[in-house]
Protein backbone atom coordinates (compact mmCIF):
# COMPACT_ATOMS: atom_id res chain seq x y z
CA UNK A 1 0.00 0.00 0.00
CA UNK A 2 0.94 3.29 -1.31
CA UNK A 3 0.88 5.52 2.22
CA UNK A 4 1.66 8.90 -0.72
CA UNK A 5 -1.08 8.35 -2.89
CA UNK A 6 -2.94 7.80 -0.47
CA UNK A 7 -2.30 10.97 1.24
CA UNK A 8 -2.97 12.72 -1.96
CA UNK A 9 -6.55 11.20 -1.75
CA UNK A 10 -7.01 13.39 1.57
CA UNK A 11 -8.18 17.20 0.63
CA UNK A 12 -10.53 15.81 -2.27
CA UNK A 13 -12.31 13.48 0.66
CA UNK A 14 -12.26 16.31 3.18
CA UNK A 15 -14.14 18.11 0.41
CA UNK A 16 -16.36 15.96 -0.31
CA UNK A 17 -17.34 15.17 3.38
CA UNK A 18 -17.71 18.90 3.76
CA UNK A 19 -19.86 19.62 0.68
CA UNK A 20 -22.42 17.15 2.19
CA UNK A 21 -22.63 19.19 5.38
CA UNK A 22 -20.28 18.38 7.29
CA UNK A 23 -18.20 20.62 9.18
CA UNK A 24 -14.65 21.47 8.17
CA UNK A 25 -13.26 19.93 11.83
CA UNK A 26 -14.99 17.38 11.99
CA UNK A 27 -14.58 16.18 8.33
CA UNK A 28 -10.78 16.67 8.96
CA UNK A 29 -10.89 14.36 12.09
CA UNK A 30 -12.81 11.92 10.35
CA UNK A 31 -10.66 11.33 7.13
CA UNK A 32 -7.78 11.48 9.36
CA UNK A 33 -9.29 8.55 11.39
CA UNK A 34 -9.95 6.85 8.05
CA UNK A 35 -6.29 7.48 6.84
CA UNK A 36 -5.59 5.32 9.90
CA UNK A 37 -8.07 2.74 9.14
CA UNK A 38 -6.57 2.60 5.35
CA UNK A 39 -2.85 2.07 6.59
CA UNK A 40 -4.43 -0.95 8.69
CA UNK A 41 -6.64 -2.42 5.45
CA UNK A 42 -4.77 -1.78 3.12
CA UNK A 43 -1.91 -3.49 3.68
CA UNK A 44 -3.72 -6.59 3.00
CA UNK A 45 -5.89 -5.97 -0.23
CA UNK A 46 -5.72 -2.17 -1.38
CA UNK A 47 -9.54 -1.50 -2.74
CA UNK A 48 -10.08 -0.98 -6.66
CA UNK A 49 -11.45 2.89 -6.23
CA UNK A 50 -9.35 3.91 -3.47
CA UNK A 51 -10.73 7.39 -3.54
CA UNK A 52 -14.43 5.73 -3.24
CA UNK A 53 -13.05 3.32 0.18
CA UNK A 54 -11.76 6.43 1.84
CA UNK A 55 -14.86 8.67 1.51
CA UNK A 56 -17.46 6.04 2.06
CA UNK A 57 -14.81 4.95 5.32
CA UNK A 58 -14.65 8.34 6.46
CA UNK A 59 -18.15 9.50 6.02
CA UNK A 60 -18.93 6.33 8.71
CA UNK A 61 -16.39 8.11 10.84
CA UNK A 62 -18.21 10.99 10.42
CA UNK A 63 -21.51 9.94 11.23
CA UNK A 64 -19.91 7.32 13.85
CA UNK A 65 -18.81 10.71 15.90
CA UNK A 66 -21.92 12.96 15.60
CA UNK A 67 -24.28 9.26 16.28
CA UNK A 68 -25.41 11.43 19.23
CA UNK A 69 -27.35 14.36 17.57
CA UNK A 70 -27.97 12.28 14.74
CA UNK A 71 -31.20 9.73 14.50
CA UNK A 72 -30.44 6.24 13.15
CA UNK A 73 -32.87 7.00 10.05
CA UNK A 74 -31.06 9.75 9.36
CA UNK A 75 -27.75 8.04 9.61
CA UNK A 76 -29.15 5.61 6.72
CA UNK A 77 -30.33 8.16 4.61
CA UNK A 78 -26.60 9.64 4.53
CA UNK A 79 -25.07 6.39 4.14
CA UNK A 80 -27.42 5.76 0.93
CA UNK A 81 -25.87 8.96 0.03
CA UNK A 82 -22.64 8.28 -0.22
CA UNK A 83 -23.15 5.73 -2.66
CA UNK A 84 -23.79 8.72 -5.31
CA UNK A 85 -21.19 9.56 -7.47
CA UNK A 86 -19.25 12.03 -6.70
CA UNK A 87 -18.58 14.56 -9.70
CA UNK A 88 -15.15 15.38 -10.75
CA UNK A 89 -14.27 18.57 -9.44
CA UNK A 90 -11.21 17.29 -7.22
CA UNK A 91 -9.14 20.15 -8.29
CA UNK A 92 -11.58 23.05 -6.89
CA UNK A 93 -11.99 21.13 -4.01
CA UNK A 94 -8.27 20.65 -3.09
CA UNK A 95 -7.62 24.63 -4.16
CA UNK A 96 -10.58 25.75 -1.73
CA UNK A 97 -9.00 23.34 1.15
CA UNK A 98 -5.54 25.15 0.78
CA UNK A 99 -6.88 28.67 0.90
CA UNK A 100 -9.16 27.30 4.12
CA UNK A 101 -5.52 25.94 5.76
CA UNK A 102 -3.44 29.43 4.81
CA UNK A 103 -6.57 31.56 5.91
CA UNK A 104 -4.82 34.84 6.23
CA UNK A 105 -6.20 34.49 9.99
CA UNK A 106 -4.13 31.84 10.69
CA UNK A 107 -0.75 32.84 12.00
CA UNK A 108 2.15 30.98 10.05
CA UNK A 109 2.92 27.71 12.61
CA UNK A 110 -0.90 27.19 12.44
CA UNK A 111 -1.73 27.33 8.81
CA UNK A 112 1.39 25.03 8.59
CA UNK A 113 0.58 22.65 10.68
CA UNK A 114 -3.04 23.08 9.40
CA UNK A 115 -2.70 22.22 5.81
CA UNK A 116 0.12 19.55 6.49
CA UNK A 117 -2.29 17.67 8.18
CA UNK A 118 -5.57 18.85 6.62
CA UNK A 119 -4.14 18.65 2.76
CA UNK A 120 -0.84 16.71 3.21
CA UNK A 121 -2.84 13.62 5.00
CA UNK A 122 0.17 13.86 7.63
CA UNK A 123 -1.02 12.24 11.76
CA UNK A 124 -0.10 15.01 14.44
CA UNK A 125 2.23 12.70 15.59
CA UNK A 126 4.15 13.38 12.40
CA UNK A 127 3.94 17.04 12.23
CA UNK A 128 4.69 17.37 15.70
CA UNK A 129 8.49 15.48 15.18
CA UNK A 130 9.01 17.18 12.51
CA UNK A 131 8.93 20.74 13.92
CA UNK A 132 10.51 19.00 17.14
CA UNK A 133 7.26 20.01 19.73
CA UNK A 134 5.71 17.24 21.68
CA UNK A 135 2.37 16.03 20.18
CA UNK A 136 0.36 17.19 22.55
CA UNK A 137 1.31 21.28 21.63
CA UNK A 138 0.63 20.22 17.89
CA UNK A 139 -2.90 18.98 18.59
CA UNK A 140 -3.44 22.25 20.45
CA UNK A 141 -1.90 24.48 17.38
CA UNK A 142 -4.46 22.49 14.93
CA UNK A 143 -7.20 22.14 16.93
CA UNK A 144 -7.38 26.06 17.55
CA UNK A 145 -6.37 26.64 14.23
CA UNK A 146 -9.64 24.08 12.75
CA UNK A 147 -11.30 26.75 15.50
CA UNK A 148 -10.26 29.90 14.00
CA UNK A 149 -11.16 28.67 10.28
CA UNK A 150 -14.86 26.81 11.31
CA UNK A 151 -16.76 29.93 10.12
CA UNK A 152 -15.24 30.44 6.69
CA UNK A 153 -16.91 29.24 4.07
CA UNK A 154 -15.70 26.94 1.36
CA UNK A 155 -16.97 28.53 -1.75
CA UNK A 156 -15.51 31.51 -1.51
CA UNK A 157 -11.86 32.21 -3.19
CA UNK A 158 -8.72 32.46 -1.08
CA UNK A 159 -5.84 34.07 -1.02
CA UNK A 160 -2.81 31.83 -3.43
CA UNK A 161 -0.31 34.28 -1.97
CA UNK A 162 -0.85 32.83 1.70
CA UNK A 163 -1.15 29.66 0.37
CA UNK A 164 2.44 29.60 -1.27
CA UNK A 165 4.24 31.67 1.82
CA UNK A 166 2.71 28.18 3.77
CA UNK A 167 4.20 25.66 1.50
CA UNK A 168 7.38 28.02 0.98
CA UNK A 169 7.77 27.56 5.10
CA UNK A 170 7.03 24.22 4.93
CA UNK A 171 10.04 23.13 1.80
CA UNK A 172 12.30 25.65 3.70
CA UNK A 173 12.28 22.96 7.04
CA UNK A 174 13.80 20.52 5.46
CA UNK A 175 14.11 16.84 6.58
CA UNK A 176 14.17 16.00 10.12
CA UNK A 177 12.60 13.16 11.54
CA UNK A 178 10.65 10.53 9.48
CA UNK A 179 8.79 13.20 7.01
CA UNK A 180 10.78 15.09 4.35
CA UNK A 181 9.01 17.89 4.69
CA UNK A 182 10.85 19.47 1.19
CA UNK A 183 9.40 16.36 -0.60
CA UNK A 184 5.87 16.95 0.98
CA UNK A 185 6.42 20.65 -0.20
CA UNK A 186 7.59 19.73 -3.87
CA UNK A 187 3.97 17.47 -3.70
CA UNK A 188 1.47 20.30 -2.30
CA UNK A 189 3.11 22.91 -4.63
CA UNK A 190 2.12 20.76 -7.63
CA UNK A 191 -1.36 20.39 -6.87
CA UNK A 192 -1.71 23.82 -6.48
CA UNK A 193 0.46 24.76 -9.61
CA UNK A 194 -1.89 22.10 -11.27
CA UNK A 195 -5.12 23.48 -9.82
CA UNK A 196 -4.68 27.32 -9.62
CA UNK A 197 -2.80 27.56 -13.46
CA UNK A 198 -1.16 30.87 -11.56
CA UNK A 199 2.25 31.95 -12.79
CA UNK A 200 3.93 32.24 -9.04
CA UNK A 201 2.11 29.20 -8.01
CA UNK A 202 4.83 27.81 -11.26
CA UNK A 203 7.06 29.73 -10.03
CA UNK A 204 6.95 28.00 -6.50
CA UNK A 205 7.20 24.55 -7.58
CA UNK A 206 10.08 25.31 -10.35
CA UNK A 207 12.09 26.51 -7.28
CA UNK A 208 11.89 24.26 -4.93
CA UNK A 209 12.76 21.27 -7.81
CA UNK A 210 15.48 23.16 -8.71
CA UNK A 211 16.65 23.65 -5.11
CA UNK A 212 15.44 19.95 -4.34
CA UNK A 213 17.49 18.60 -6.99
CA UNK A 214 20.66 20.31 -5.57
CA UNK A 215 19.95 18.52 -2.08
CA UNK A 216 22.16 14.81 -2.61
CA UNK A 217 24.94 17.65 -3.23
CA UNK A 218 24.53 20.18 -0.65
CA UNK A 219 25.82 17.90 2.93
CA UNK A 220 28.25 15.59 2.90
CA UNK A 221 27.90 12.07 4.37
CA UNK A 222 28.79 13.21 8.26
CA UNK A 223 25.81 15.97 7.71
CA UNK A 224 28.20 18.48 6.90
CA UNK A 225 27.14 21.28 4.87
CA UNK A 226 28.91 21.68 1.25
CA UNK A 227 28.81 25.33 -0.30
CA UNK A 228 27.31 25.26 -3.64
CA UNK A 229 30.76 26.07 -5.58
CA UNK A 230 32.30 23.02 -4.02
CA UNK A 231 29.13 20.52 -4.44
CA UNK A 232 29.97 17.73 -6.58
CA UNK A 233 27.46 19.05 -10.00
CA UNK A 234 27.21 15.33 -10.50
CA UNK A 235 25.29 14.39 -7.95
CA UNK A 236 22.45 17.18 -8.94
CA UNK A 237 19.21 15.51 -9.93
CA UNK A 238 19.28 16.22 -14.07
CA UNK A 239 15.54 14.85 -13.69
CA UNK A 240 14.53 17.41 -11.32
CA UNK A 241 16.36 20.04 -13.08
CA UNK A 242 14.54 19.63 -16.32
CA UNK A 243 11.84 18.95 -14.77
CA UNK A 244 11.68 22.80 -12.86
CA UNK A 245 13.55 24.61 -15.98
CA UNK A 246 10.68 23.28 -17.86
CA UNK A 247 7.81 24.70 -15.16
CA UNK A 248 9.61 27.68 -15.12
CA UNK A 249 10.21 28.34 -18.95
CA UNK A 250 6.41 27.90 -19.31
CA UNK A 251 5.37 30.03 -16.38
CA UNK A 252 7.95 32.88 -17.58
CA UNK A 253 6.47 32.95 -21.11
CA UNK A 254 3.43 34.52 -19.61
CA UNK A 255 4.78 37.71 -18.86
CA UNK A 256 3.72 37.64 -15.15
CA UNK A 257 6.45 37.98 -13.28
CA UNK A 258 6.36 37.57 -9.17
CA UNK A 259 9.25 36.71 -6.77
CA UNK A 260 9.32 33.23 -7.11
CA UNK A 261 9.61 33.16 -10.64
CA UNK A 262 12.63 34.77 -10.02
CA UNK A 263 14.14 33.08 -7.37
CA UNK A 264 12.98 30.06 -9.45
CA UNK A 265 15.31 32.09 -12.38
CA UNK A 266 18.34 32.44 -10.16
CA UNK A 267 18.13 28.66 -9.06
CA UNK A 268 18.14 27.62 -12.91
CA UNK A 269 21.12 29.83 -13.89
CA UNK A 270 23.00 27.49 -10.97
CA UNK A 271 21.47 24.57 -12.37
CA UNK A 272 22.86 25.51 -15.70
CA UNK A 273 26.68 25.70 -15.54
CA UNK A 274 28.54 23.08 -15.44
CA UNK A 275 31.11 24.08 -12.99
CA UNK A 276 31.15 26.66 -10.66
CA UNK A 277 33.31 29.11 -12.65
CA UNK A 278 30.72 28.88 -15.57
CA UNK A 279 28.08 30.53 -13.87
CA UNK A 280 26.22 33.56 -15.48
CA UNK A 281 26.74 35.85 -12.68
CA UNK A 282 26.08 38.79 -14.86
CA UNK A 283 22.41 37.63 -15.17
CA UNK A 284 22.25 36.30 -12.05
CA UNK A 285 22.79 39.85 -11.15
CA UNK A 286 19.93 40.93 -13.45
CA UNK A 287 17.85 38.53 -11.81
CA UNK A 288 18.41 39.75 -8.29
CA UNK A 289 17.84 43.09 -9.21
CA UNK A 290 14.14 41.90 -10.29
CA UNK A 291 13.89 40.32 -7.06
CA UNK A 292 14.56 43.48 -5.14
CA UNK A 293 12.57 45.12 -7.27
CA UNK A 294 9.67 42.82 -7.02
CA UNK A 295 9.71 42.39 -2.73
CA UNK A 296 12.42 45.50 -1.79
CA UNK A 297 13.51 42.71 0.39
CA UNK A 298 17.00 43.16 2.91
CA UNK A 299 17.33 39.59 2.34
CA UNK A 300 17.65 39.51 -1.66
CA UNK A 301 19.69 42.98 -0.72
CA UNK A 302 22.41 40.87 0.97
CA UNK A 303 22.22 38.19 -1.70
CA UNK A 304 22.36 40.45 -4.62
CA UNK A 305 25.32 42.18 -3.59
CA UNK A 306 27.43 38.31 -3.14
CA UNK A 307 26.48 38.32 -6.42
CA UNK A 308 28.03 41.28 -7.79
CA UNK A 309 31.20 40.13 -5.76
CA UNK A 310 31.01 37.25 -8.36
CA UNK A 311 30.15 39.19 -11.35
CA UNK A 312 32.23 42.54 -10.90
CA UNK A 313 34.98 41.10 -8.18
CA UNK A 314 35.14 41.09 -4.47
CA UNK A 315 35.62 45.19 -4.04
CA UNK A 316 32.44 45.72 -5.60
CA UNK A 317 30.38 43.39 -3.61
CA UNK A 318 32.12 44.73 -0.57
CA UNK A 319 30.84 48.02 -2.11
CA UNK A 320 27.27 46.49 -2.49
CA UNK A 321 27.58 45.05 1.09
CA UNK A 322 28.46 48.23 2.56
CA UNK A 323 25.01 50.13 1.77
CA UNK A 324 22.92 46.99 4.14
CA UNK A 325 22.45 47.01 7.27
CA UNK A 326 24.78 44.72 9.09
CA UNK A 327 22.41 43.16 11.50
CA UNK A 328 21.36 41.71 8.57
CA UNK A 329 21.06 37.69 8.83
CA UNK A 330 24.49 36.67 7.47
CA UNK A 331 25.78 39.40 6.66
CA UNK A 332 29.02 38.86 8.35
CA UNK A 333 29.28 35.39 6.28
CA UNK A 334 28.76 37.35 3.35
CA UNK A 335 31.27 40.28 4.13
CA UNK A 336 33.48 37.31 5.59
CA UNK A 337 33.41 35.24 2.08
CA UNK A 338 33.82 38.67 -0.21
CA UNK A 339 37.01 39.43 2.25
CA UNK A 340 38.47 36.20 1.75
CA UNK A 341 37.89 36.22 -2.34
CA UNK A 342 39.87 39.74 -1.93
CA UNK A 343 42.46 38.20 -0.35
CA UNK A 344 42.53 39.51 2.61
CA UNK A 345 42.64 36.37 4.93
CA UNK A 346 42.90 37.83 8.13
CA UNK A 347 40.07 40.41 8.63
CA UNK A 348 37.83 37.08 6.50
CA UNK A 349 38.99 34.57 9.69
CA UNK A 350 38.02 36.81 12.05
CA UNK A 351 34.52 37.27 10.21
CA UNK A 352 34.05 33.65 9.91
CA UNK A 353 34.26 33.33 13.53
CA UNK A 354 32.19 36.02 14.07
CA UNK A 355 29.39 34.80 11.56
CA UNK A 356 29.66 31.46 13.41
CA UNK A 357 28.68 32.89 16.70
CA UNK A 358 25.43 34.39 15.13
CA UNK A 359 24.77 31.30 13.20
CA UNK A 360 20.86 29.86 13.62
CA UNK A 361 21.51 26.92 12.93
CA UNK A 362 24.40 24.11 13.59
CA UNK A 363 25.33 22.75 10.20
CA UNK A 364 26.13 26.58 9.40
CA UNK A 365 27.54 27.27 12.41
CA UNK A 366 29.76 24.23 12.57
CA UNK A 367 30.58 25.57 8.43
CA UNK A 368 31.49 28.68 9.10
CA UNK A 369 33.89 27.70 11.86
CA UNK A 370 35.29 25.32 9.28
CA UNK A 371 35.77 28.01 7.39
CA UNK A 372 37.43 30.34 10.08
CA UNK A 373 39.69 26.90 10.80
CA UNK A 374 40.64 26.58 7.32
CA UNK A 375 42.04 29.86 7.07
CA UNK A 376 43.77 29.97 10.31
CA UNK A 377 45.52 26.45 9.27
CA UNK A 378 47.38 28.37 6.16
CA UNK B 1 16.81 6.01 36.66
CA UNK B 2 17.12 9.25 37.40
CA UNK B 3 17.65 12.41 34.85
CA UNK B 4 20.08 14.97 34.84
CA UNK B 5 21.38 18.10 32.79
CA UNK B 6 24.59 17.75 31.52
CA UNK B 7 25.77 21.33 30.43
CA UNK B 8 28.06 22.90 28.50
CA UNK B 9 29.19 26.50 29.49
CA UNK B 10 30.76 29.03 26.63
CA UNK B 11 32.02 30.32 29.57
CA UNK B 12 31.48 30.54 33.50
CA UNK B 13 33.24 27.40 34.49
CA UNK B 14 37.23 26.90 35.16
CA UNK B 15 39.27 26.78 32.15
CA UNK B 16 39.37 23.20 29.65
CA UNK B 17 42.64 21.94 30.04
CA UNK B 18 42.82 21.99 26.21
CA UNK B 19 41.40 25.66 25.69
CA UNK B 20 42.09 26.85 22.33
CA UNK B 21 39.39 28.32 20.62
CA UNK B 22 37.77 25.95 18.04
CA UNK B 23 37.61 28.62 15.12
CA UNK B 24 41.63 28.24 15.85
CA UNK B 25 41.97 24.29 15.13
CA UNK B 26 42.08 22.68 11.72
CA UNK B 27 39.39 21.85 9.59
CA UNK B 28 39.61 18.15 10.20
CA UNK B 29 39.92 19.04 14.11
CA UNK B 30 36.49 20.78 13.83
CA UNK B 31 35.16 17.48 11.94
CA UNK B 32 36.38 15.22 14.71
CA UNK B 33 34.89 17.27 17.34
CA UNK B 34 31.36 17.30 15.68
CA UNK B 35 31.92 13.37 14.39
CA UNK B 36 32.69 12.72 18.39
CA UNK B 37 29.75 14.64 19.59
CA UNK B 38 27.13 13.10 17.61
CA UNK B 39 28.77 9.41 18.23
CA UNK B 40 28.69 10.37 21.81
CA UNK B 41 24.66 11.35 21.51
CA UNK B 42 24.10 8.60 18.84
CA UNK B 43 25.84 5.74 21.87
CA UNK B 44 22.99 7.07 24.46
CA UNK B 45 20.16 6.43 22.23
CA UNK B 46 21.95 3.26 21.89
CA UNK B 47 22.06 2.29 25.36
CA UNK B 48 18.37 4.15 26.02
CA UNK B 49 20.04 6.89 28.42
CA UNK B 50 19.36 9.87 25.40
CA UNK B 51 16.61 12.17 26.50
CA UNK B 52 17.67 15.46 24.43
CA UNK B 53 19.96 17.84 23.40
CA UNK B 54 20.26 21.57 22.30
CA UNK B 55 22.89 24.06 20.77
CA UNK B 56 21.98 27.70 22.18
CA UNK B 57 23.24 30.70 20.45
CA UNK B 58 25.68 32.27 22.72
CA UNK B 59 23.38 36.20 22.07
CA UNK B 60 20.66 36.43 24.81
CA UNK B 61 18.18 39.23 26.52
CA UNK B 62 17.25 39.29 29.51
CA UNK B 63 13.66 40.27 29.49
CA UNK B 64 11.37 41.20 33.09
CA UNK B 65 7.10 42.29 32.61
CA UNK B 66 6.92 46.05 32.39
CA UNK B 67 3.94 45.61 34.20
CA UNK B 68 0.18 45.56 33.01
CA UNK B 69 -0.69 46.81 29.48
CA UNK B 70 3.45 48.14 28.89
CA UNK B 71 5.76 46.51 27.36
CA UNK B 72 8.31 43.91 28.24
CA UNK B 73 11.40 45.82 29.54
CA UNK B 74 14.21 44.22 28.07
CA UNK B 75 18.05 44.53 28.78
CA UNK B 76 21.42 43.18 27.47
CA UNK B 77 22.55 41.39 26.01
CA UNK B 78 25.18 41.11 28.10
CA UNK B 79 28.98 41.39 26.95
CA UNK B 80 30.64 40.31 29.95
CA UNK B 81 28.46 37.96 31.68
CA UNK B 82 29.95 35.66 33.87
CA UNK B 83 28.38 32.87 33.08
CA UNK B 84 27.39 31.90 29.51
CA UNK B 85 25.13 28.14 28.53
CA UNK B 86 26.73 26.67 25.27
CA UNK B 87 24.10 23.81 25.31
CA UNK B 88 22.87 20.40 27.01
CA UNK B 89 22.25 17.07 27.25
CA UNK B 90 19.87 15.88 29.31
CA UNK B 91 20.24 12.10 29.88
CA UNK B 92 18.29 9.59 32.05
CA UNK B 93 20.94 6.91 33.90
CA UNK B 94 20.65 4.25 36.42
CA UNK B 95 22.96 6.26 39.11
CA UNK B 96 24.56 9.27 39.75
CA UNK B 97 28.15 7.53 39.03
CA UNK B 98 26.91 6.82 35.51
CA UNK B 99 26.24 10.55 35.29
CA UNK B 100 29.51 11.35 35.97
CA UNK B 101 31.36 8.85 34.25
CA UNK B 102 29.28 10.12 30.69
CA UNK B 103 30.05 13.84 31.55
CA UNK B 104 33.74 12.12 31.41
CA UNK B 105 33.47 11.08 27.97
CA UNK B 106 31.72 13.98 26.81
CA UNK B 107 34.51 16.32 28.47
CA UNK B 108 37.03 14.51 26.48
CA UNK B 109 36.12 15.46 22.73
CA UNK B 110 38.88 15.80 20.73
CA UNK B 111 39.97 19.39 20.28
CA UNK B 112 42.79 21.60 19.15
CA UNK B 113 46.35 18.70 18.26
CA UNK B 114 43.18 15.68 18.24
CA UNK B 115 44.05 16.16 22.17
CA UNK B 116 41.44 15.81 24.58
CA UNK B 117 39.44 19.01 25.47
CA UNK B 118 38.96 17.92 29.28
CA UNK B 119 36.43 20.79 29.61
CA UNK B 120 34.38 20.98 32.51
CA UNK B 121 30.51 20.52 32.06
CA UNK B 122 28.18 20.55 34.97
CA UNK B 123 25.99 17.75 36.00
CA UNK B 124 22.63 18.86 37.40
CA UNK B 125 19.96 16.83 38.65
CA UNK B 126 16.36 17.35 37.37
CA UNK B 127 14.03 17.45 40.14
CA UNK B 128 11.13 14.94 39.61
CA UNK B 129 8.11 16.28 38.70
CA UNK B 130 5.49 13.69 40.81
CA UNK B 131 5.81 11.89 43.93
CA UNK B 132 6.71 8.50 43.74
CA UNK B 133 4.17 6.10 43.47
CA UNK B 134 4.98 4.71 46.70
CA UNK B 135 5.54 6.25 50.64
Amino acid sequence: MNAALLRTLTPTVIAVLVRRGADFAAAEDAVQEALIEAVRVWSAEEPRDPQGWLITVSWRKFLDATRADASRRQREDRVQAELTPVPGTEFDDTLQLYFLCAHPSLSPSSAVALTLRAVGGLTTRQIAQAYLVPEATMAQRISRAKRTVAGVRLNQPGDLATVLRVLYLVFNEGYSGEVDLSAEAIRLARQVAASSKDEEAAGLLALMLLHHARRPARTKADGSLVPLPEQDRTLWDTRLIAEGVDILQAALARDRLGEYQAQAAIAALHADARTAAETDWVQIVEWYDELVRLTDSPVARLNRAVAVGEADGPHAGLAALAELDPALPRHTAAAAYLHERAGDAVTAARLYAEAARAATSLPERDHLTRQAARLHAT
Amino acid sequence: MAKYLMLKHYRGGPAAVNDVPMDQWTPDEVTAHIQYMKDFAAKLVSTGEFVDERALSPEGTFVRSGGPGRPPVTDGPFAETKDLIAGWMIIDVDTYERALELAAELSAAPGAGGEPLHEWLEVRPLLDVSLTGTE
